[in-house]
């Protein structure tokens, strides 16, 4: 079936609703409008307003209620119609959703599906465009996923739809129609916690995800080099696995992210290379990034986002060491 | 042109006043005199269970501790008045709730001595049907109204009954879940325990509304402001709530008064005259109704100490259990997802092997 993000992700929805009737989808326009990206269009009249619910706007009740639904024993699946309104949701998720586990001792669980578009890159409002993994992956208890393609998409939905855990599902806005695959109609999983190494290489690694992994594999294509390109899709827990046995077989190692550099999942890669694999380098790491800094209006978004040229002089760099 | 398009009216509500009068005509028909003394029983435990807590405290075998004396009537009135099957979300003063669901309570002591083991029997909605304290202020409301949306969608008939302080509804949390549970007609009833204080803001820096109830205006929703000292006020209105609760929720003001500290962390002579608490000292929840059930002949002396003994046996005994309690610092980690992921297990293993769990100090 040619898919895209959007597709993708409605398919692995509706497949999963059919399966569990205790999973209930709750937001902003979520109905009848079938979402402001359409990722849940069709839904409400194939289930019900009592399983797709258009809630007030108000985000942070749609996690807060999301978790009083999870613990009466329902599925939700709360979406949040932008990475930078999710921030009003901030104080549930990192107080509640990440704690109820711990607190409770397993006693009470939370299993939900957080789901928001993240990511610039399409020249939208202010707050339209952040890229915020680091800020739900530092906490700990919560699983954040973020696909960069159809398969994955729909793949890492029916696997969190199918686990116990709370999962922050981001979506990069950019991918959403970018690109189609052909990816089977039926129920599959894309295994949680496992990162893809979608292209073989022996000269150098270069780890990303989301928005970016596009703009690397441009790179290596067009370059024609034998590069490693490792596919996160889990940023927490991170397959720290992948990321050694990588690192050790290439010697050189870049990270390319979209979220700004500083603090980011690159320092976090960094620092595990140099904890357990910092003699088999051949090269200091380079991480490729949005500087350090809020994501700018749309005017100046092209300055800001990395770009394939950017990619492109870090790895002559990279190489050159 | 202009004309009046919206009116509304938030009424108060007394059944029994200082003295333990009663009003007859509104006093719930349905309640026995054995009923009325089970809630006196557990408001006198709720008070000792409190003086116990607040001396371990400051003895150092406790954490960080919100009483809840001079507010069992509100506590306990409410919760005595909900089903078997309706669940309760409390903030993190309500300690009653916990005794009148029967959590046993050297769990409780567990909690309060900082230890989530304690929350490992608050189950799901089959077991107690209580859920563990919140103590970010009115966060628990919105998990209040998701809970009643499930209740409202498995049709089982059930409702939720929560909690929050004067000050709680100052918080969006508090407009949002209201506004959530009006437009679904959730079966919730919202308690504002109205104290008087948020640590040292008192009621009327809080807000320049006359009421807290008359909030629930905005939202659609019925409220009434009751008298939270007085437990047959406050059964009744939850019970009428509950009565209504297929229809949508309720908001009921409990009056009550935060009779000590707001938390063992706080001076409260800092900020609120001491005459002020001398003049709730008469209206005393528990004073009230045993001058009732005294004037009823259904209570003396005798059966206070009885009552007085049996309590101090209960507590020592759970204290005793709580204070044995070992804690295995591998629970951490191994209650933080539905599976150990590899690297959550290095540092797990790497913690228990560096020995920096044992007591001890760098030589």
């Amino acid at each position: 079936m040619q898919m895209n993000i959007v597709s993708a992700l409605n398919n692995a929805l509706d497949l999963a609703m059919t399966e569990n009737e205790k999973m209930v989808l709750l937001g902003e326009d979520i109905g009848t409008d079938g979402g402001v990206f359409r990722v849940t269009d069709g839904l409400l009249s194939k289930y019900g307003e009592s399983r797709v619910i258009d809630t007030p706007l108000a985000e942070s009740s749609i996690v807060g209620t999301a978790i009083g639904m999870a613990i009466g024993g329902l599925f939700p699946v709360p979406e949040l119609q932008f990475a930078g309104f999710m921030y009003l949701s901030f104080s549930q998720i990192v107080n509640h959703v990440a704690r109820y586990r711990a607190r409770t001792r397993s006693a009470i669980t939370l299993p939900m599906i957080i789901r928001t578009p993240v990511s610039g890159g399409v020249r939208t409002l202010e707050h339209h465009s952040e890229s915020p993994e680091v800020e739900y992956a530092h906490i700990g208890g919560l699983i954040v996923v973020e696909p960069s393609n159809p398969y994955d998409a729909k793949g890492l939905m029916l696997a969190a739809a199918h686990g116990k855990d709370p999962v922050i599902f981001l979506e990069p806005t950019k991918l959403y129609r970018l690109f189609k695959q052909d990816i089977p109609e039926n129920a599959y999983e894309v295994p949680i916690g496992k990162a893809n190494v979608i292209k073989q290489g022996d000269d150098l690694t270069i780890i990303t995800y989301g928005t970016m992994v596009e703009v690397v594999k441009n790179v290596v294509e067009k370059r024609k080099l034998s590069a490693e390109v490792v596919d996160l899709r889990t940023i927490n827990p991170i397959d720290e696995k992948t990321i050694i046995e990588s690192a050790k077989k290439t010697g050189r190692v870049m990270i390319v992210h979209e979220a700004p550099l500083s603090f980011g999942v690159g320092a976090e890669i960094s620092a595990r290379i140099a904890e357990k694999a910092i003699f088999e380098l051949d090269a200091p790491i380079i991480r490729v990034a949005a500087p350090s800094l809020p994501y700018p209006l749309p005017g100046d978004e092209k300055f800001y986002v990395p770009n394939e040229l950017k990619v492109s002089k870090a790895i002559d760099k990279l190489l050159s060491e | 042109m202009i004309k009046k398009i919206f009116d509304a009216t938030i009424n108060y509500m007394q059944i029994m006043d200082e003295n333990g009068n009663i009003d007859q005509q509104l006093f719930p028909k349905n309640l026995s005199d054995e009923q009325i003394i089970e809630m006196y029983k557990y408001m006198s435990l709720a008070r000792a269970v409190d003086a116990k807590n607040l001396s371990l405290q400051r003895q150092g075998r406790a954490v960080t501790y919100a009483p809840l004396l001079g507010e069992e009537a509100t506590q306990v009135g409410s919760a005595y008045a909900m089903r078997e099957n309706d669940l309760f979300v409390p903030a993190f003063r309500q300690h009653a709730l916990y005794m009148v669901k029967g959590l046993p309570l050297y769990k409780l002591f567990l909690v309060l001595k900082g230890y989530e083991d304690g929350f490992d029997a608050v189950d799901k909605p089959s077991k107690l049907n209580v859920l563990p304290e919140i103590v970010p202020v009115a966060t628990q409301l919105p998990h209040a109204a998701g809970l009643a949306y499930a209740k409202k969608y498995s049709k089982d008939g059930s409702a939720v009954i929560t909690y929050v302080g004067d000050g709680g509804t100052s918080e969006g949390d508090f407009y949002e879940a209201i506004n959530f549970a009006g437009v679904f007609k959730l079966p919730l009833i919202i308690i504002i325990e109205n104290n008087g204080w948020a640590i040292s803001i008192p009621r009327k820096k809080q807000t320049a509304a006359g009421t807290l109830a008359q909030k629930a205006i905005a939202a659609g929703i019925p409220s009434i402001q009751v008298d939270g000292n007085d437990v047959i006020g406050v059964y009744k209105a939850v019970s009428d709530a509950v009565m209504n609760s297929k229809n949508g929720p309720t908001v009921i003001e409990c009056i009550t008064y935060r009779m000590g500290i707001h938390t063992t962390a706080d001076d409260p002579t800092k900020y609120r005259p001491d005459a002020d608490v001398e003049a709730w000292k008469p209206k005393d929840p528990i004073l009230r109704l045993r001058k009732y059930l005294e004037a009823k002949g259904l209570w003396n002396q005798s059966k206070e100490q009885q009552m007085a003994d049996q309590n101090s046996k209960l507590i020592d005994a759970a204290v005793d259990k709580a204070e044995a309690f070992v804690v295995n610092p591998k629970s951490m980690f191994e209650n933080i997802y539905s599976y150990m992921p590899d690297v959550l297990k290095e540092e797990e293993d790497e913690a228990e092997a560096s020995g920096f769990w044992q007591e001890g100090s760098v030589e």
